[in-house]
């Protein structure tokens, strides 16, 4: 018989299963929510119950509430170019920005030989599906600058070259409040290949 | 050579100085431990034995918490290692880029408890070529998963490195890199303690003769016709362990496993006997590994689409 109250255990085991948070985060988590006044209780309890409404959505794969996304759905957007992404995530970031105002096409990973992601693990055929569908002239490809987005990157530009689409990629080049002597050689070489007029 | 512990009150410029004078130096910030109180630096400064200095190449790594990546490198000294870099996957990480798969660098490293952590991390070779043609890196994925899987933590494999470190280099450049691939794989193999054998008969011991032969995986190495013959497949026979080897194939693996890159890399083969040569090769790395190389999909994935694209 566990000493505690089924609800309180239930939530601690709850807590525990997320990345990141132990046993002892967990009982703290819980605990502290027994503390505050019923209403937080339940605003949390609501937030989680909207989750089950939260759907990707089937022309960006973008979780959204709806299917086509407001970003998909918004009249307003160019839809002359689409920002390959990797993560739901990346949209979020990108759209902090207020820089772009094309279309998204997430990924939902990069590709990882070593873990045994491949291409067709991803929304790829997705991707292609689209260009045949819709009046896209620029296809931007923004996954992670490490080795496993440039190669996800590569493998889609390849793959898209046969068609007439324009095919970019984010500039690579020295992160705002890094120092120079730290960089790396490889870093380095593409922010000297990609320096502007200022 | 003397090692400083560097707190937040000694200068930027006095750290480098002192670097470029040949010292070691770590800061706080680089043991994540910035605001220590003095009586915690006294205690990082007790510790200055347990930094060390390593080169080391990255096979694999995943992540590890909000920010943080688990390296897995294999060094001169002690072979395959886990490591733990902190902060990495922040864009603004300094260590970020010379801790990339495939890239060869020189690491200090503080003794943790669960695992060592990278504290600097400075590029030596970062195989640029390799990283920025997609062939190449399909190729890089499977020479690392090799490495990674034919060896244990902690078995020190100095020929081992220096093979890596080499293959790396030619990866950057080879025209063949299917031929570099099965030239890794034979010398991987010898080095680890699985060499095939090519010149005697693995069952009988006898002197191989130039004709068609026999291949057994099980065996390790080439079975002469008499040995053989019996093994292969045919009625009767539905667990075979051997299969026919062609006097070419043999010759090319012969040759393979007894020179060195330079002259191997001026080897041109017909498709159909790189494919014979391969598969040999292939099941029996798959019989030693008991499972099969997660690379080789991607491998594969990577050559259809340069092929049916043209090139
Ligand atoms: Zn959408
Ligand atoms: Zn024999």
């Amino acid at each position: 018989m566990s000493p505690l109250a089924g609800p309180v255990e239930r939530l601690i085991n709850e807590f525990s299963r997320l990345p990141g948070i132990g046993p002892k985060t967990a009982s703290r988590l819980t605990f502290h929510l027994l503390r505050q006044p019923k209403e937080q209780a339940q605003a949390l309890a609501e937030a989680l119950q909207g989750l089950q409404k939260v759907v990707h959505c089937q022309r960006c794969f973008n979780i959204a509430e709806s299917s086509p996304c407001a970003i998909c759905s918004d009249a307003e957007r160019d839809r002359s170019i689409i920002c390959v992404v990797e993560e739901p995530l990346d949209v979020l970031a990108i759209e902090r920005t207020r820089e772009y105002r094309g279309l998204y096409h997430v990924l939902h990973g990069a590709i990882s030989p070593v873990e045994g992601i491949g291409p067709d693990d991803l929304k790829i055929a997705e991707l292609l599906k689209r260009l045949q569908e819709e009046p896209v002239e620029e296809v931007l490809l923004a996954t992670n600058p490490n080795l496993e987005g440039e190669a996800t990157a590569m493998y889609i530009a390849r793959l898209l070259s046969p068609l007439s689409v324009r095919v970019t990629r984010l500039a690579r080049g020295l992160p705002v409040g890094g120092d120079l002597e730290y960089a790396d050689s490889v870093t380095l070489a593409r922010a000297l290949e990609g320096r502007s007029e200022i | 050579m003397i090692t400083f512990v560097a707190d937040q009150c000694v200068f930027g410029k006095t750290v480098q100085l002192l670097r470029s004078e040949g010292h070691t130096v770590v800061t706080l910030k680089e043991l994540e431990k910035q605001g220590a109180t003095d009586d915690e630096v006294q205690c990082v400064n007790g510790h200055r034995e347990r930094l060390y200095r390593t080169e080391a190449i990255v096979l694999k790594r995943r992540d590890q918490g909000e920010a943080d990546r688990v390296l897995t490198v294999f060094t001169p000294g002690v072979g395959k290692q886990q490591l733990l870099a902190k902060g990495v996957r922040k864009v603004t990480s300094r260590k970020a880029g010379h801790v990339e798969l495939f890239t060869h660098s020189q690491f200090l490293v503080a003794k943790g408890s669960t695992w060592d952590i990278v504290t600097q991390a400075e590029t030596i070779h970062a195989f640029r070529p390799l990283r920025e043609d997609l062939q190449r890196i399909s190729y890089g994925y499977y020479v690392a998963e090799l490495v990674d899987r034919f060896t244990q933590e902690g078995d020190e494999n100095r020929s081992l490195f220096d093979l890596l470190l080499a293959t790396l280099g030619w990866l950057s450049k080879a025209q063949d890199l299917p031929l570099l691939a099965r030239f890794f794989e034979l010398r991987l193999l010898a080095l680890v303690g699985y060499r095939p054998q090519f010149f005697q008969c693995a069952h009988c011991r006898a002197d191989i003769e130039p004709v068609n032969n026999f291949w057994s995986p099980a065996a390790g190495g080439v079975l002469c016709p008499r040995c053989g013959e019996g093994l292969i497949e045919r009625p009767g026979n539905d667990r075979p362990s051997a299969e026919p080897l062609s006097l070419n194939a043999l010759k090319v693996l012969r040759f393979l496993q007894t020179h060195d890159w330079k002259t191997c890399s001026r080897l041109r083969l017909t498709p159909a006997l790189h494919a014979e040569v391969e598969g040999v090769l292939q099941r029996y790395i798959l019989y030693q590994l008991e499972r099969s190389l997660k690379s080789v999909g991607f491998l594969r994935t990577v050559r259809r689409l340069l092929a049916s694209s043209g090139q």
